[in-house]
């Protein structure tokens, strides 16, 4: 095989509705390996392309519980097991003492869980992407929407594809090559 | 040989072998030169460590020549033994065990008169002062000064050297050079040979004076103590027609009449009567005390009724006193005030007691002779014996006869034996000046300081702690003084330079006292006795036996009245806590909050409220007070309970030559004394200038602000009702319950009780304190800044008026709370309870966040906001008591209710396999207070005496509504007014109305 | 890098007063002209005036901090009874600045607030620069400095452990924990603008520096989507914790015996403070950087009203409260309760409460006029008025309070040094030297948030 492999094709589009609309087409055209790019968060976007991704909730609660038995378990193995003091004549298992810190710890692990889980759901850092490869993909943080339809989709065939994409109205259609 | 080869060759090994045979017990030498004193090893020392003789020196000089010194002297951080036996207190010496305490007895000597003491010493070290139980003087109390004058040994501003004209010379050139004096007045037989000492009640050294005078009879021995007594012996020549010395029995006085006698705060009965009095104010059997006085006093401040009077209206309210009494025969008028002492002297007769202070005149003295015979206290509560002082009677007087002879030229050779004339002579007789006459002039001190400036000769002084000596004490009790630690910097006693003038030069010191007792001490076997003497650190049956003398019935006709004073008046009084300069290098006593003022680090005029109102004058102004064309500038402080029209101010301070603590602290208030005005003088003027001194005070506030941290009560209304202190408490209630579950105690739980009726406020305990835990000095400026740093501060409270307000004292501690405030927020855990009830503060675990000073609502922790330890100067660290921590810069620091001392209680207990007894620990502060105010022990054991003392119905906690259940409390303090003197219960009154 | 060229918006109409931001942008106007601030060349001179203040006055914190560390903390003012000085009181100072931003970004987005997109970032750069300025101080006002991570759990060998029960252990906890949310938060929110900036960027160095910071953000929906959660739950953490913080700063005096700090009403009276004291300190900064950056389009009239309202109703709170501790110490009939409110109003100390209360109540309520509200220099002004009336309310409950407690023997004065001087303005030039620095070289308004206020930025329903 000679040459880059093909990613996919690329369809740049003015604005948010043609976006959209582009998107609910090409899911309704049963393509399945496709994404969206834009400048802002398009809520609309994600009922389009019907991205359903529940686990992040899930990931900072689970950092939130974490954080708070570890902390409360801190103050009660210092304070009551390791070396318990009579200090200023308070029970050595002082609970509304160890609430502070335990609630501290509780948002703290969850918002590390919140952020790290994000980033790990979406694959970042990641240096290198095809997309960039498109010609005019800068602008996607300016003013321009992208839809890429990629090449492992079953349903792909470039000249099919490249044709459908063009019906969508779009600026311009590309290849993008991997 | 000649000299040149002699010093070429070298000191001969043989020669220096046979010097070293020569040498008994250890003594340090560092080369053959040294070891040999050969010529150039001499001009090297004098190369190396010459003084100026004049104050050329600044302090970095000094430093580094004291370190130079110190190390030459071969005992950085080490100490040398005395050479003779000496006994310890508790254990023989063959069982001298590192790290185990030995305690001697001696006595520590203030204007003259020995207060038996215990010195501590490890490995050789004495480093604290206590009482002697059996002295006395003592009983087992002392006051500041014999707690801080131990501090001067360690002083490196000591001199260290025998200087002429401050080059340095050897003993022996000396002893030649007193040998020629000697050979020159022999023919004169000794008229031109002067002796100036202070106060001598040295058996000894009176012998040895005595000695000198024989063999050059027209020699004149001359004593000066600024803060003397010649009132006294004036007022009971004039009573009695012979000099005597009174004796007072506090403890068996019902009702006591002091005119300006400072009994409890100084004379030379302190700290007993302290003791005695103090045994008559907890409830049974109470007595009286009524004072009249010109400037507050501790005595005044105890008393039940005090009035503010000037000199001449003391003389008047004294005389009028003895004509209520039928002392003296005479019609003055009388007031309500004159008719109720007079009354209730006259209702305890023979158990009442009149006395009158050494600033008194002559007369107020023998008017207190007359009421005390006429009602016939006298030889039951005050007894008479022979001066215990020896040498002149009238100090001033001779004194005087000194400085004229020098002006004229009379004198050609004074010895000044352990005195600074030039600073503290009355300034009329211009003492430095007048000896400028005189041919040859020795001083023997223990500071290189005014008057040495000013003499051919100075000899380094050894410390009573490192002399061999004897001393009387105010019933003539004879202590031996014994050295724990030979001279430091070789100083020499007063015995060994007297001897210079004897026979028998090199006699040592301990020879001289030895043979000055032999066959004179009690018991057959003299050995023994010597031992004994020594142990017990007095002379069995050496009082002074009782005299009877009655009163002259003609006295009155010489003592007439003296005039009303017109406008304002001086009176001059030894400064409180550092005497008459004496103790001026001392920086735990500069300090030490004056016990009325507050005051640190300076002296001041004080002047009474309505006084300073009509001057315009208020705290801190500069004035310049003016009496006799003598002037001198100082700060005000104005002073509730000063009498009005009076200013007094305290001589001791304005050192020009007296060490780098002294030097320019305060201003020097024997520039207004004179002769003829030693106590008080008239016609002063005072002028405002423009400028004002910045004073450092350790307590701002005066009034109690409606709280009740000092609870008072009159005997009546607590013997009416017990319940009475504890409701005084119910304006803030407490919590009653805890919700907290009860915590594993150990079995002791450790407390302290302070008796406020006991307590006279003398501030023994701060000093002792201070002395006992290595709590560095931290200077005016830092003082000033709030930040001293004693452990122990006595607070001190006004109740009442401004022109004649009560006074209260309140010494406060760690409270050792069960529930502390300080040890829940401290961060670090560096501050925790112990299962002893301790407030324990872990000082290398504090990180300083201060949290804890903050949330501590007794305000009892002290912290080092800088490095006030001082870690450079070497001699300093041999003053340290081995058994504390030495704290850093950034920790916070506090009362640790001597946990050194539970813990080698606890030592003892175990090895011996017991419990600890009860007052088997005795704590700093309760060790050194007179009054026995202080109790330590287990609470939870009700049979040890502080379980008693806290189950009184007098006893109360400090702030117990915030919950923190302090183991320190108090026994609220009592009062005995007169009942027909309403007034002065007014504070109690409003308790109750 | 297409048209990436920064193309000037052309003539538009004036900013209705209600807008939030001026009408005729669109995105890529927007984009270019946010983007550019961090990107031109050309610097206005008013930011080297303000970085050379700042960079000198942290040389003049860094020079006290020697101080301090080598001679002792005696250099400051403290002493007994007073332990605490300027040093915990600027702690709390700026602790209570750093609230606004976190309160900006987290709670106004709760509440779907959209005029809050274009003082959000800065707001919480705010917050991250006072909160290491609020750091230093419990840092350094300890005697032992070099021994502060004691206060930290970890094994040693001491065996030893804080302690748990010390609200200032909390506030090693609340503290540290709010600077590393509030860093996360701020980064988070960064992520899409410095993708835009690594894609606008033309200096190879900047490519490199937002290239990396972006990570490879390329604006996936399905990312888009992720974002937006971890946007919000990071708002559902941080509003509590905001809240949280302030009240363990409280702690620090509610928790302790002394009159004047121990009492209930302290916890929500500081946050109320807190939030005061922090839209104080954005309208401070946003007045002068609007007209710096002529930003006028973007933080419009409509915003400065906003916070103003803001600022308005926590000073009623904030008088409440005051109100409330003088009610209850007359209530209680405590002794030491009554006289330290007496103490306040004509002690030594007098003037600081009169004047804390007219800079915090009474000056405050010319912000009921709309007029006054509208009117930037008299609003600038304001908010002075509110930075140095909440300063002068720390100094009142930690000096005041501290200054005459229980015993009236170890009453004392407290008198300020001159190194407690120097370390207060050295903070606040660190606080203008990393202001100045972000401005410069971070985007300052949120672009992509900006981008989604745009009317453009509806998608039209598609009708069926």
């Amino acid at each position: 095989m000679s040459g880059p492999r093909l990613y996919g094709l690329m369809a740049e589009f003015e604005d948010p509705t043609a976006l959209v609309d582009a998107a609910r087409r090409a899911r309704e055209e049963g393509f399945t390996k496709l994404d969206a790019y834009s400048p802002y968060p398009i809520e609309a976007l994600t009922e389009a392309l019907d991205i359903h991704d529940r686990k992040l909730p899930a990931v900072v609660l689970g950092g939130g519980i974490v954080g708070g038995l570890a902390g409360y378990a801190l103050c009660y193995w210092c304070t009551v097991i390791e070396y318990p003091m009579n200090v200023g004549g308070k029970p050595f298992h002082s609970v509304p003492a160890f609430i502070v810190p335990t609630f501290e710890t509780t948002i703290l692990f969850a918002a590390f869980a919140a952020v790290l889980g994000m980033l790990a759901l979406n694959g970042l850092p990641m240096p290198y992407h095809p997309v960039f490869n498109a010609p005019r993909f800068a602008l996607a943080s300016r003013d321009r929407f992208f839809l890429c339809i990629e090449a492992k989709d079953p349903k792909f065939d470039h000249d099919e594809t490249s044709a459908f994409l063009m019906k969508l109205s779009p600026r311009v259609v590309m290849d993008v090559e991997e | 040989m000649s000299e040149s080869e002699k010093r070429a060759a070298g000191p001969s090994i043989a020669e220096a072998r046979t010097r070293l045979g020569a040498l008994e017990g250890r003594e340090y030498w560092r080369s053959l030169e040294e070891l040999l004193e050969t010529e150039d090893f001499r001009e090297h020392l004098h190369r190396e460590f010459r003084v100026p003789i004049d104050s050329g020196v600044n302090r970095r000089e000094i430093l580094t020549l004291m370190g130079a010194s110190i190390a030459l002297a071969g005992l950085t951080g080490c100490t040398r033994q005395p050479t003779e036996k000496i006994f310890p207190y508790v254990t023989p010496p063959e069982e001298l065990v590192p790290g185990v305490p030995l305690f001697y007895a001696t006595a520590h000597v203030h204007g003259g008169y020995a207060r038996g003491i215990l010195a501590k010493s490890y490995e050789g070290r004495p480093i604290k002062i206590e009482g002697n139980e059996l002295h006395p003087a003592s009983l087992g109390g002392t006051d500041v000064f014999a707690q801080g004058f131990l501090l001067n040994m360690y002083d490196p501003d000591r001199s260290q050297t025998l200087t002429e004209r401050g080059r340095i010379r050897p003993w022996s050139s000396f002893l030649a050079a007193v040998r020629l004096a000697l050979e020159k007045e022999r023919p004169a037989r000794g008229a031109g040979l002067r002796f100036l000492t202070g106060t001598v009640t040295s058996p000894t050294l009176q012998k040895q004076i005595a000695g000198v005078l024989t063999e050059f009879p027209e020699a004149k021995w001359v004593a000066w103590e600024p803060a003397g007594r010649d009132n006294v012996y004036e007022g009971a020549r004039l009573a009695f027609g012979e000099a005597v010395e009174p004796r007072h029995a506090f403890g068996a006085a019902d009702v006591i009449l002091s005119l300006e006698a400072d009994f409890l705060g100084s004379g030379p009965a302190m700290p007993r009567a302290v003791r005695d009095f103090a045994s008559r104010r907890r409830g049974e059997n109470p007595n009286r005390l009524y004072v009249v006085e010109a400037t507050p006093s501790l005595t005044g401040a105890r008393a039940d009724h005090r009035r503010p009077m000037s000199p001449a209206e003391i003389e008047a309210f004294a005389r009028a006193v003895a004509v209520a009494t039928g002392a003296i025969a005479s019609a003055a008028p009388t007031d309500p005030f004159v008719e109720a002492v007079a009354a209730d002297l006259k209702a305890h007769r023979g158990s009442g007691l009149v006395l009158a202070g050494e600033s008194q005149p002559p007369p107020v003295h023998a008017l207190a002779h007359a009421i005390n015979q006429a009602l016939g206290n006298s030889g039951k509560t005050v007894t008479y014996s022979e001066p215990v002082a020896g040498g002149p009677v009238n100090q001033a007087a001779a004194l005087g006869e000194l400085a004229r002879d020098m002006e004229l030229g009379r004198v050609s050779t004074l010895v000044i034996v352990d005195g600074n004339p030039v600073f503290n002579a009355p300034a009329d007789l211009q003492f430095g000046k007048a000896m400028g006459n005189v041919g040859l002039r020795i001083h023997l001190g223990l500071y290189d300081d005014e008057t040495s400036r000013l003499c051919h000769w100075h000899v380094a002084a050894a410390h009573p702690l490192e002399a061999w000596s004897d001393a009387r004490a105010y019933d003539g009790t004879v202590t031996i003084l014994q050295p724990l630690i030979a001279p430091l910097f070789g100083g020499k006693s007063s015995h060994e330079l007297l001897a210079a003038f004897s026979n028998q030069p090199e006699k040592s010191g301990h020879d001289l006292v030895k043979e000055a007792w032999s066959g004179k001490l009690p018991g057959a076997d003299p050995d023994l006795a010597w031992r004994r003497a020594l142990h017990d650190g007095l002379v069995e049956g050496s009082a002074l036996p009782a005299k009877a003398v009655r009163v002259r019935p003609d006295f009155t006709s010489e003592a007439r009245p003296a005039a009303p004073d017109a406008g304002l008046t001086l009176l001059l009084r030894p400064d409180p806590t550092i005497w008459d300069g004496t103790y001026a290098n001392n920086g735990w006593l500069q300090e030490l909050a004056k016990p009325l003022t507050k005051l640190t680090w300076d002296n001041a005029a004080l002047v009474a409220p309505a006084t300073a109102q009509k001057l315009g004058l208020t705290t801190e102004d500069v004035v310049e007070l003016s009496v006799g064309g003598r002037k001198v500038a100082a700060p005000v402080w104005v002073m509730p309970g000063q009498a009005e029209n009076c200013v007094t101010v305290h001589f001791g301070y304005g050192r020009t030559r007296g060490g780098r603590v002294a030097n320019g602290k305060g201003f020097d208030a024997y520039g207004l004394r004179t002769s003829t005005g030693l106590w008080a003088a008239s016609g002063l003027a005072v002028d405002k200038t423009l400028r004002r001194a910045a004073l450092a005070t350790t307590q701002h506030q005066y009034a109690m602000e409606g709280r009740d941290p000092v609870r008072a009560v009159t005997v009546d209304a607590y013997r009416k009702d017990p319940g009475v202190v504890a409701r005084l408490g119910e304006a803030v209630p407490g919590p009653t319950d805890t919700l907290y579950p009860k915590l594993p105690t150990g079995s002791y739980a450790w407390g302290l009780s302070i008796d406020l009726a006991s307590c006279v406020g003398c501030n023994a305990c701060v000093i002792a304190c201070q002395s006992e835990n290595n709590i560095p000095v931290v200077g005016k400026d830092q003082v000033a800044r709030g930040r001293a740093l004693q452990w122990i501060r006595i607070d001190r409270y006004y109740k009442g008026g401004l022109d004649d307000p009560e006074t209260v004292h309140q010494p406060v501690t760690c409270m050792h709370c069960e529930n502390a405030p300080c040890e829940v927020v401290c961060p670090v855990n560096a501050t925790v309870h112990s299962a002893e009830g301790l407030n324990q503060m872990v000082y290398n675990r504090c990180v300083g966040t201060r949290y804890c000073s903050n949330n501590c609502p007794y305000k009892v922790r002290r912290f080092n906001f800088f490095l006030y330890t001082d870690y450079t100067t070497e001699i300093l660290k041999l003053v340290r008591n081995p058994d504390v921590t030495v704290r850093s810069r950034g920790v916070m620091e506090k009362c640790s209710y001597c946990v050194q001392r539970i813990n080698r209680a606890r030592y003892d207990a175990e090895r011996e396999n017991r419990p600890i007894r009860d007052g088997e620990i005795v704590t700093a502060c309760q060790q050194a207070c007179p009054a026995e105010a202080i109790v330590f022990g287990n609470v939870s054991d009700p049979e040890a005496r502080v379980s008693k003392a806290k189950a009184q119905p007098r006893d109360y906690g400090l702030l117990t509504e915030l919950g923190t259940r302090p183991r320190t409390t108090y026994l609220a303090s009592l009062s005995n007014p007169n009942p027909t003197l309403a007034p002065a219960s007014r504070a109690e009154e409003k308790k109750n109305g | 890098m297409a048209d990436g060229t920064p193309t000037q918006a052309v003539e538009k109409p004036a900013t209705p007063p209600g807008a939030i931001l001026r009408p005729g942008y669109d995105f890529a106007t927007l984009t270019d002209k946010l983007a550019a601030i961090a990107l031109s060349r050309r610097t206005p001179k008013a930011w080297f005036f303000g970085a050379a203040v700042g960079f000198l006055l942290t040389m003049v914190l860094l020079a006290s901090i020697t101080a301090i560390v080598f001679k002792g903390v005696g250099l400051f003012g403290v002493n007994v009874p007073v332990g605490w000085g300027f040093d915990i009181l600027n702690f709390v100072w700026w602790i209570g600045i750093g609230h606004a931003g976190t309160l900006i970004s987290a709670i106004l987005l709760l509440l779907r607030q959209p005029w809050r997109n274009s003082i959000n970032r800065f707001a919480e750069a705010m917050t991250i620069f006072a909160v290491s300025c609020a750091g230093l101080y419990p840092l350094l006002h300890t005697g032992r400095p070099w021994l502060d991570y004691w206060l930290m759990p970890y094994p040693n060998t001491m065996g030893m452990w804080p302690n748990f029960r010390s609200p200032l252990v909390w506030d090693v906890f609340a503290v540290s924990t709010y600077a590393t949310v509030s860093l996360l938060f701020w980064y988070v929110g960064m992520i899409p603008d410095l993708a835009t900036l690594r894609d606008r960027a033309k200096k190879l160095w900047a490519k490199i520096l937002y290239g990396a910071l972006a990570m490879g953000w390329r604006g996936s929906a399905r990312h888009w989507q992720r974002y937006e959660t971890a946007s919000l739950l990071l708002a559902g953490l941080a509003t509590p914790l905001v809240i949280s913080v302030h009240t363990v700063v409280s702690f620090d005096f509610a928790a302790g015996v002394v009159p004047g700090w121990h009492a209930t009403i302290f916890p929500p009276y500081f946050v109320a403070g807190a939030i005061y004291a922090g839209f104080a300190m954005v309208l401070t900064l946003a007045i002068p950087l609007r007209k710096i950056y002529g930003l006028e389009d973007f933080i419009t009239l409509k915003h400065l009203d906003n916070m103003a309202k803001i600022t308005l109703a926590t000073s009623l709170i904030v008088a409440y409260g005051y109100g409330v501790e003088a009610f209850m110490a007359y209530y209680s009939s405590n002794v030491y309760e009554r006289y330290m409110i007496w103490n306040r109003m004509h002690g030594p100390y007098h003037y600081m409460y009169w004047a804390l209360i007219f800079c915090n109540v009474i000056a405050p309520q010319a912000l009921w006029f709309r007029k006054f509200r509208r009117n930037i220099p008299a609003l600038f002004c304001m908010a002075m008025i509110v930075n140095v009336g909440m300063w002068l309310e720390r100094y009142v409950i930690i000096v005041v309070s501290l200054s005459r407690d229980f015993l009236p023997s170890s009453w004392g004065m407290y008198h300020s040094t001159r190194f407690d001087w120097s370390m207060f303005l050295g903070t606040i030039g660190l606080f203008l030297a990393l202001l100045f620095l972000f401005i410069r070289i971070l985007p300052m308004i949120s672009i992509f948030e900006m981008r989604a206020i745009l009317p453009e930025a509806k998608v039209l329903e598609a009708e069926e």
